[in-house]
């Protein structure tokens, strides 16, 4: 039984920057649904309220950074790149400036619909000069993303997990580096944030099928070690498939494709995530269900790429793991 | 701490004297920007910002790359103003388009040398049409007009926090305020009592596509801002003793804007003839041009430009 951790983030945050006055919370009023309230209320001194008003505080924060502090931007992370996306180049980007961007809601883990979910976010960010990304797929790397965002020279944008989030590992972010979860030679699975559980769901129903997986994490998506991705990808039979709480453009079905082309691999690539579709919204379990991001899909994926089914079932999988929509540990149901 | 000998007065005349000249051997520039603005710059580098002495060359550096990872040398060109020593003010040309006249403006006080503006827009070189934050004088990007006075709240509220004396100035234009965020960043300023921020805003009435009114009727800009909390000064932009004054407005736990309001063909009437299309003039034929090389070489008391080279 997979062990669920409550509200990291907030314990996290305020470990890492309590007590350092270089660094600054923000928040445009949604501060308890970042897991930043105990902060504000616990370090008035390092919390500044931006209001409702993003633009305004993509360029102020692009001030702040000038004057030496290293700004922590929360909010959802729709709202930190759809609206102010003209601030976030001028006044973070290109002068490289350390605001560390959190967003919250990644994808489809929110039922807010389209104006909530993130789902192209990592596209954005990959095309943006001087823009680091990260991305937390358990609470051991929620636990250590503010470390490993702050120790960016420059701006980092970090897809965070909040409220209940799994326990997967135990061995904190290395910014740069991957995860490998198996060392198999027949498939390369890709994953990265909440897809991963989803392939470990999977991973003793392919087992069973004779299938050796090598399966990869990615907590770093730009920097990206290509040199690495092309040593895994060398060491299987047939390819790779990536799964992706993302558009399967500009996310790490893009990143891998774009490593395999660069380097002239010709092993196939399933590209798994959103196909060219907004979601709605729904909870997560059946979103990863409607859409083909959850175990299933991934299993349906493999068997494509070698041409052959194995029989697996819903029920030959892992149990999901059914989270309230309603909790004690998110400040709305969103 | 640079002290000039000069007025203010003759500064103001030195700008629109150099931006006029470039502009009829370019057969365009900003020119009407020199006549609404040349005061406000003249007052800010000539009386009213403490600046230290100019760390960059008098003659700017070619462009040098953009920010990188592998762009150690990367400097922005603030170091025209001197150094961003805790004591020093510091200056943000938020409508970048200005930059013509903040480039004229840095010639005539000395902090730049006049080669710097035959470097104007070409190739390779950091003096850029729409000030870049590596073009002299400048430290951010404001080309997108509106981001300028977020940027300079940001910084204004890290200054006051490090305790340094120096004040963040923006030199704002009266377009921007359609612009939703600046309007955010009054808000902001207000709500954390950033009172080390102080604004001067060239309200000429002039944006790319003409009047003011013609585009988008802004009403009462002054009326807004102090609705929205801040301190506002609102003065004749052309009248530097009203200038002096408007600085000395209490504006204790608030921002203060200076409303400058101000002609686009100041000391320039013949402009009068381009109303309302001011943004860029581009002379329409070369019997323009000779015209209003000689007549508004007259009004600013020099001879008609040579431009057959």
């Amino acid at each position: 039984m997979v062990e669920m951790v409550n509200r990291p983030y907030a314990r996290a945050f305020e470990a890492y920057a309590a007590g350092n006055p270089d660094i600054l919370c923000l928040s445009a009023d949604l501060t308890s649904s970042c897991e930043v309230d105990g902060f504000r209320d616990r370090h008035p001194d390092q919390f500044l309220s931006m209001g409702m008003a993003e633009q305004n505080m993509m360029s102020f924060a692009g001030g702040l950074a000038l004057a030496g502090f290293r700004p922590f931007i929360h909010t959802f992370g729709v709202f930190m790149y759809r609206r102010p996306y003209d601030q976030l180049m001028a006044s973070v980007a290109y002068p490289r400036r350390k605001v560390r961007l959190m967003g919250f809601l990644p994808g489809i883990t929110t039922p807010g619909g389209m104006t909530h979910q993130a789902i192209e976010d990592i596209a954005v960010m990959r095309s943006i000069p001087n823009m680091s990304i990260l991305e937390t797929g358990d609470a051991t790397e929620v636990e250590s993303i503010c470390e490993a965002a702050d120790s960016i020279d420059g701006p980092v944008w970090c897809r965070i997990l909040r409220g209940s989030v799994p326990r997967l590992f135990d061995t904190p972010i290395r910014v740069g580096e991957m995860r490998v979860l198996s060392e198999g030679s027949d498939i390369l699975v890709v994953t990265s944030g909440i897809t991963t559980e989803e392939a470990l769901r999977a991973r003793v129903a392919l087992s069973r099928a004779g299938l050796s997986i090598r399966h990869l994490h990615l907590h770093t998506i730009k920097p990206f070690d290509a040199a690495q991705l092309l040593d895994h990808i060398g060491s299987v039979r047939h390819g790779v498939v990536t799964l992706e709480n993302h558009v399967t453009e500009g996310g790490i079905g893009s990143l891998v494709a774009e490593t395999m082309a660069d380097a002239g691999v010709g092993k196939r690539l399933i590209r798994l995530g959103l196909k060219d579709t907004y979601a709605h919204g729904g909870s997560r379990p059946y979103l990863m269900r409607y859409y083909d991001l959850d175990a299933l899909a991934l299993v349906r994926g493999i068997e494509g790429l070698v041409g052959q089914d194995f029989g697996i079932a819903e029920e030959h999988l892992d149990a999901a793991r059914v989270e309230d929509v309603h909790s004690l540990v998110k400040a709305e149901a969103l | 701490m640079l002290t000039n000998a000069r007025t203010t007065e003759d500064v103001a005349l030195g700008i629109r004297r150099r931006v006029f000249e470039h502009t009829i051997r370019n057969n365009g520039g900003y020119l009407s920007q020199a006549c609404s603005a040349a005061e406000q710059l003249a007052w800010l580098y000539n009386e009213e910002l403490k600046l230290g002495a100019p760390t960059l060359p008098m003659i700017p550096r070619p462009f040098a790359g953009v920010p990188s990872a592998s762009n150690s040398d990367y400097h922005t060109g603030a170091g025209y103003n001197g150094p961003a020593a805790p004591e020093f003010d510091r200056l943000f040309i938020a409508p970048a388009h200005y930059a013509l006249v903040a480039y004229a403006t840095l010639i005539e006080v000395g902090r730049m040398a006049p080669e710097g503006l035959e470097m104007f827009n070409q190739d390779g070189s950091s003096v850029e049409m729409i000030g870049a934050e590596h073009s002299p004088g400048m430290e951010v990007h404001n080309g997108t007009l509106g981001i300028g006075l977020s940027t300079g709240a940001g910084l204004a509220w890290g200054r006051k926090r490090r305790a340094e004396p120096g004040r963040t100035w923006v030199f704002m234009s009266d377009g921007e305020v359609q612009e939703g965020q600046t309007w955010e960043a009054v808000q902001a300023a207000v709500h954390h009592g950033i009172d080390n921020l102080l604004a001067i805003m060239d309200v000429n009435d002039q944006q790319c596509d003409g009047a003011m009114s013609s585009v988008m009727e802004v009403g009462d800009i002054a009326a807004k801002f102090r609705c929205f909390g801040a301190a506002c000064a609102e003065i004749d932009g052309h009248d530097l003793t009203a200038m002096r004054d408007a600085v000395r407005e209490p504006h204790e736990g608030r921002p203060l804007i200076i409303l400058a309001r101000t002609s686009p063909f100041h000391a320039m009437s013949a402009l009068q003839e381009r109303f309302p299309r001011l943004h860029y003039v581009r002379f329409k034929s070369e019997e323009e041009r000779a015209r209003m090389n000689l007549s508004i070489a007259a009004e600013l008391g020099v001879d008609p430009i040579d431009d057959r080279h």
